[in-house]
C-alpha cells in the first residue's frame, strides 16, 4: 500500500502531540470516513435535485423550485417529510433479511467511496486491487436486493429480486471487461496510478489530456451503457419498473429504510459517473495539474465537473429512453456488449505485444474500437428494423387470423 | 520458576479475536439454522469473516477475490437456488437428518487431526519480506500461464463445459 499524502499531515500532528503513531493513524482514518460517508450522504442531496431538474428540462417542466434558490432544499425537505414517516414492517417478514438489507445497501454504495481518487494525493485508500475491490462491492449490492426482495414477503418484490439479480449480474461482465482494457493498458488496477496515467506531457508541461476514452471509445461506451444497467436507471430500470412490478425489490420498505435504498441508489449512479471519469476522461487530469499550488485545486475541481457532468448523461439518457424488455436486455448484455468486448480485449491484448513504437499501438487500439462500435450499431440497427418489422405485423389485421408469420430473417436470437 | 504473567493483547490480537468469533458464529449459524436462507445469509457472513481474516494477513487480493467470487457469485446463486424452492424457502426445515450421528462423529475426528497438524507441523515461517502487492499480482499471472498453466487451462475448460451444459438444460425443445 502507498503512503497517501492527505493522512500524513493529520499524523503528522498527533504525533507530534505525543500519540503513538498507531492510534494517530486511526485517528486520522477515522476522520477521513467521517468526511467520506457524510460527503456522499450530502452529495445525494445534490444528486436527487440534479435529477429532479434535469429530468423536469426534458420533459418541459420546472420541476422543483419552491423550497430554496431553484429548489435546492427540496430534497432537505423530502428527507424530513422521510424521516418523520411512520416505519411499517410487513407482519411476515424475515425480521433478519429485511432490516439487514437497506444497511446494506447504503454499506455497498459508501464503500465504494474509498477508492475514489478526488485530487492528486486525495484517495481514501490508494489499494493496489482498488479496481476488484469496486467489483466486489457491487455483489453486496446484489446480495442486498435478494434479502429485501426475499425478507418483505411480497411476490412483487420477490420478482424484483429475481430480476436484480439477473440484471446486474448479467452487466457486471461487459463492465468490468471493459475495466480491464484499462488495466491491459496501464498494467495496474489501483485507480491512483490509472489516474495518473493519462497525462500527456508535452514539451515538460503536463496536459493532463492523454484520457483513455480518446483512444479507446467502445471500451468506454460499453461502460457507460453497463453502468446504466448497474445504477438501475430507465433504459434498463427493469428492476422497478412500476407499471410492472410496482415498485421493485423495495416495496414494503417505508420511511427512512426506502430512504436508505434511495440514498444507495443516487450515491451507486454516481460513482458509476465518477469511476468513468477516472477510468475513460482522466479524474483530475487536466490543464494546469501539474502547477505546484494550485494544481491539486484544480484536479479537484476537473474531477468533479466529469463526475458531474457524466452523472447528468446519465439523467439525460434516463429522461430520453423508453424502458426495454426483459428479454432485450438480456439479449443485449450477453450477444451484444459481451462479444464486442471480448473481441476488443483480444485485439488490445494482441496490439500491445506487437513489436511497434506506442503510438502505432495506440492508433491500431483505436482502430479496433472504432471498428467495435460500427460492429454494435450495424447489429443494433438490424435488431431494431426486425423488431418494429414484427410489431407492424402483428398489429395488422391480417395477422389476427392466423396469418401471421413469423419474421425469422429478422429474428436474431 | 514464576509463570511469566501474559503480557496485554495487541490490537491486532484483539481485532482476529472479534473477527475469528464473528466467522465461528456465522458457521455455526450455516449449520443450526431452521431457515435454509438464513443458513446462506450466514453463509455470507462467514464468508466475509474469512475475506476479514485474508486482510489482516495482508493479502488484500485473496480478500477481495474472496468477497468477488464466493459473496458476488456462489453465495448468490445459493440464495436464487433457494428462493426458487417455495418449499425450502418458507418451510422450517430441520438441520439435522438420519446421519447426524455419524456424520458428527466424521467432524469430530477431522477436526482433531486437523488440530493434530497445525499444532505438529513446523510451519515454515520465514523472515524474508513478502512481495509487494503489485508485484505479486503479476507474479501470481506469471505462475498461472507458465508454471500451472495445464491447470489453468483445465479450469477454464470446466468452466466452459458448465456454461454449455447450463445453457444445454435451460433450452426449450
Amino acid at each position: 500500500m502507498q503512503g497517501s499524502t492527505w493522512s500524513d499531515g493529520i499524523v503528522g500532528l498527533l504525533t507530534g502531540l505525543g500519540l503513538p503513531e498507531m492510534l494517530a493513524l486511526g485517528i486520522a482514518y477515522g476522520i477521513g470516513a467521517f468526511i467520506l460517508v457524510n460527503f456522499g450522504m450530502i452529495s445525494a442531496l445534490l444528486l436527487i435535485w440534479i435529477t429532479r431538474k434535469a429530468i423536469s428540462r426534458m420533459q418541459d417542466r420546472l420541476g422543483p423550485n419552491r423550497l430554496g434558490p431553484y429548489g435546492l432544499f427540496q430534497t432537505v425537505a423530502d428527507a424530513a417529510k422521510l424521516i418523520s414517516k411512520e416505519i411499517i414492517t410487513p407482519s411476515q417478514s424475515d425480521f433478519l433479511a429485511y432490516n439487514l438489507a437497506p444497511v446494506l445497501s447504503v454499506f455497498g454504495a459508501l464503500m465504494l467511496l474509498a477508492v475514489v481518487p478526488f485530487a492528486p494525493g486525495l484517495i481514501g485508500v490508494d489499494l493496489n486491487i482498488g479496481v476488484l475491490f469496486v467489483v466486489a462491492l457491487g455483489s453486496i449490492g446484489v446480495m442486498a436486493a435478494l434479502m429485501a426482495g426475499w425478507g418483505s414477503n411480497n411476490k412483487y418484490a420477490l420478482l424484483a429480486g429475481f430480476r436484480v439479480v439477473a440484471q446486474l449480474l448479467s452487466y457486471e461482465i461487459p463492465m468490468v471487461l471493459s475495466i480491464l482494457t484499462v488495466v491491459l493498458l496501464t498494467g495496474t488496477m489501483s485507480f491512483g496510478r490509472i489516474v495518473e496515467a493519462q497525462s500527456l506531457t508535452i514539451g515538460g508541461l503536463n496536459l493532463g489530456i492523454g484520457w483513455f476514452g480518446v483512444m479507446m471509445p467502445a471500451a468506454m461506451l460499453i461502460f457507460f451503457i453497463s453502468s446504466l444497467a448497474e445504477a438501475e436507471l430507465t433504459p434498463f430500470d427493469l428492476l422497478e419498473a412500476e407499471s410492472e412490478l410496482i415498485a421493485g425489490f423495495h416495496i414494503e420498505y417505508s420511511g427512512m429504510k426506502f430512504a436508505m435504498f434511495f440514498l444507495a441508489q443516487f450515491v451507486n449512479a454516481w460513482i458509476l459517473s465518477a469511476l468513468m471519469a477516472i477510468l475513460f476522461l482522466g479524474g483530475w487530469q487536466g490543464p494546469g495539474v501539474g502547477l505546484p499550488v494550485i494544481g491539486p485545486i484544480l484536479g479537484f475541481g476537473y474531477f468533479f465537473v466529469k463526475a458531474y457532468a457524466v452523472y447528468v448523461l446519465q439523467q439525460w439518457v434516463r429522461g430520453t429512453f423508453p424502458r426495454v424488455r426483459i428479454d432485450q436486455m438480456m439479449y443485449f448484455a450477453w450477444k451484444v456488449l459481451v462479444p464486442a468486448i471480448v473481441g476488443l480485449i483480444v485485439a488490445q491484448a494482441i496490439a500491445q505485444k506487437l513489436p511497434f513504437p506506442d503510438p502505432v499501438i495506440y492508433a491500431i487500439i483505436f482502430v479496433a474500437n472504432i471498428a467495435a462500435i460500427w460492429l454494435v450499431a450495424t447489429m443494433l440497427q438490424r435488431y431494431i428494423k426486425g423488431e418494429s418489422l414484427r410489431t407492424k405485423r402483428s398489429f395488422e389485421p391480417t395477422s389476427l387470423i392466423g396469418t401471421m408469420q413469423e419474421a425469422k430473417e429478422y429474428a436474431m436470437y | 520458576m514464576p509463570f511469566p504473567l501474559p503480557p496485554l493483547p495487541t490490537i491486532g490480537q484483539l481485532v482476529f479475536t472479534g473477527i475469528a468469533l464473528f466467522t465461528c458464529a456465522s458457521a455455526l449459524g450455516v449449520v443450526l439454522a431452521r431457515n435454509l436462507f438464513h443458513g446462506a445469509l450466514a453463509l455470507v457472513a462467514t464468508l466475509f469473516g474469512v475475506a476479514a481474516l485474508y486482510v489482516m494477513l495482508e493479502a488484500e487480493f485473496l480478500a477481495v477475490s474472496q468477497v468477488l467470487i464466493y459473496v458476488g457469485a456462489i453465495s448468490t446463486l445459493i440464495a436464487f437456488a433457494i428462493m426458487l424452492t417455495r418449499s425450502m424457502m418458507y418451510g422450517k426445515t430441520s438441520p439435522l437428518n438420519r446421519q447426524a450421528g455419524k456424520t458428527g462423529l466424521f467432524a469430530v475426528l477431522i477436526f482433531l487431526a486437523l488440530f493434530g497438524f497445525v499444532q505438529s507441523i513446523p510451519w515454515p515461517a520465514s523472515a524474508a519480506p513478502v512481495l509487494a502487492n503489485e508485484s505479486m499480482i503479476a507474479a501470481l499471472g506469471e505462475q498461472f500461464v507458465t508454471n500451472y498453466v495445464i491447470a489453468f487451462e483445465v479450469l477454464g475448460l470446466l468452466l466452459l463445459v458448465a456454461l454449455v451444459g447450463a445453457v444445454m438444460l435451460a433450452r426449450d425443445n
